[in-house]
């Protein structure tokens, strides 16, 4: 069980994160949405330690982990995929995959995975993860090192960002997996509603405060109810997209 | 050879899978040395180097020529002529492995110059090594120069990892009609080394191309500079990269020079020097990777080393 206590975050005299208090269950799918700006982000990236909050306090499972580092909580079982995966000169999509396993895979293996984001493994294995890729590979490829690690709370900032419709069943079935396989909690960041529909659980952020946090009967009628680019402040560009 | 020998041997070439032909040269003299059917290698009159002989139409064979300097306070010159005869196909390794464990410099200066007939390929590899404790230095300034005619094609890589204290590379390239030369280049250095790359390619016939990529890790106190040359002297192809990865007090200096004398000379030069990205280092340490592990596996990534 992840619990977030008090935390605030102040940057350029602009309250990102205000006192905001969520426990998050086990085996839960959680969404966390909000127009942009809202704070979404910011709060995954303390999860992970990648910011480091003002005051306040993040307990995983019974443990303050809030002055831990980035690696000490990747090896208590916490994972992050990127909103825009990091590039590398030299390193292949092999190579991480292997660094993201916890075991050792060969690339039959790591051809697998690659198959499940919808990726033609034999052509991406040995590929270098850098710019010659594009921003859509680069985000299956995220998505699946992430995957791979199996960790006990995966956080996904904006998992559906670059990702084109036949690839966003491909994800919706990854994450479905991954609670089968894994019954951890999986926190997404999102603004989409076909991920807001798989949820457990809805955390509506506005302001950097939590409006409210409910399952998705109580949540999405709020999110529907008023035209959503005024109310989430999203881009209003997709069909489905906040 | 002694038991140390084949180990500072084997940091440069892996000495125990020899295939083909051979020469092996210690503190400036041959010490060992295999001919085949195909490749001949014979000394220079002035026993200042060797020649090595390629028949025409030879495919897939290998020729070592490695050197290992063991004396301190040695500086050997060394001149390496390469025939290659048309339509052969061969891979070549070379390299020079310093172990100096006292106070007088030891210089290793190679200098080998490919002459590849019409259609002839050539994969060459060198890495370069230092090694031992003493105050004296381990100094290499190979020099390769490589002439293509007609139709023929060279691929080098260039490997300096370690223990080098003061390098000047120089590489020139005169390239005829429809050849192509590729240059990977990769250097570290650390503490206060010194390594300089000099390349200078002339694209001189119809579909010449050369593609240079350098990436080098400068540390510490260490300074690298990079100069490239390439000029298009006809219609072709150049592209050159160059990518630092800079730490510590360490400095990098990149000079491009692009020459195009023809109109349909299309000739390319990008440079990068940087610290390690820190979205690079995070990402890895969401992986369970700490700070150093992430920061050797991005160098070791970006050297090709890992």
């Amino acid at each position: 069980m992840l619990e977030i206590r008090d935390l605030c975050f102040t940057r350029d005299n602009k309250n990102i994160l205000e006192h905001i208090n969520a426990t998050f269950k086990t085996d839960k799918f959680i969404v966390i949405t909000g127009p942009n700006g809202s704070g979404k982000s910011t709060l995954a990236k303390m999860i992970m330690g990648i910011e480091k909050p003002d005051s306040g306090s993040i307990i995983w499972e019974g443990e303050d982990i809030t002055n831990l580092s980035i690696d000490e909580r990747a090896k208590m079982g916490i994972g992050f995929a990127f909103q825009q995966p990091v590039k590398f000169k030299g390193i292949t999509v092999y190579d991480l995959l292997k660094l993201s396993s916890k075991k050792d895979i060969n690339k039959r293996e790591a051809c697998q995975i690659l198959s499940k984001v919808g990726l033609c493994a034999n052509e991406y294995v040995d590929r270098e993860v850098n710019g010659s890729l594009s921003g859509g590979e680069l985000k299956r490829i995220e998505i699946a090192s992430v995957s791979v690690r199996k960790a006990k709370l995966t956080i996904f900032d904006e998992p559906e960002a670059g990702i084109d419709l036949w690839s966003f069943q491909n994800l919706i079935q990854i994450f479905e997996e991954m609670r089968k396989e894994i019954k951890g909690t999986t926190i997404i960041i999102s603004h989409q509603e076909r991920i807001l529909e798989i949820a457990d659980e809805i955390l509506l952020m506005k302001a950097g405060k939590i409006e409210k946090q409910g399952n998705k009967e109580e949540i999405l009628p709020l999110v529907f109810s008023r035209p959503l680019c005024c109310k989430l402040g999203g881009e209003n560009n997709g069909e489905n997209r906040l | 050879m002694e038991k140390t020998d084949y180990k500072l041997l084997s940091k440069i070439t892996d000495a125990s899978k020899y295939e083909g032909a051979y020469n092996i040269r210690k503190n400036g003299k041959g010490i060992e040395r295999k001919v085949t059917e195909n490749i001949n290698i014979v000394s220079k009159q002035d026993n200042l180097g060797i020649e090595i002989y390629v028949k025409e139409n030879t495919k897939f064979e290998f020729v070592h020529i490695p050197v290992i300097i063991t004396q301190s306070g040695l500086k050997d010159v060394v001149y390496n002529d390469f025939y290659i005869g048309k339509n052969a196909n061969v891979v070549i390794i070379a390299g020079c492995g310093i172990h100096n464990d006292h106070h007088n410099d030891s210089e290793h200066n190679g200098i080998h110059r490919f002459y590849l007939e019409e259609g002839a390929k050539v994969k060459y590899i060198e890495k370069h090594y230092g090694e031992g404790k003493g105050n004296g230095k381990r100094i290499l300034n190979p020099v390769t120069e490589i002439y293509l005619k007609n139709g023929s094609r060279l691929e080098m890589e260039s490997l300096q990892i370690k223990g080098v204290d003061s390098t000047i590379r120089t590489t020139k390239g005169e390239l005829s009609e429809n050849t192509s030369l590729t240059i990977s280049e990769k250097i570290m250095t650390s503490n206060c080394q010194y390594a300089k790359t000099i390349f200078d390619i002339a694209l001189n016939g119809q579909n010449a191309s050369t593609k240079v990529i350098s990436r080098s890790v400068a540390t510490e106190e260490s300074i690298q500079q990079f100069e490239s040359k390439i000029t298009g002297n006809a219609k072709c192809f150049g592209h050159v990269e160059c990518d630092s990865i800079i730490k510590d007090n360490a400095k990098v200096i990149a000079i491009p020079e692009i020459i195009a004398n023809n109109v349909e000379a299309n000739l390319i030069h990008e440079a990068a020097i940087g610290k390690i990205a820190g979205e690079q280092l995070i990402k890895l340490m969401t992986l369970g990777l700490n700070e150093k592990e992430a920061e050797k596996v991005i160098i070791n990534g970006f050297l090709g080393t890992a």
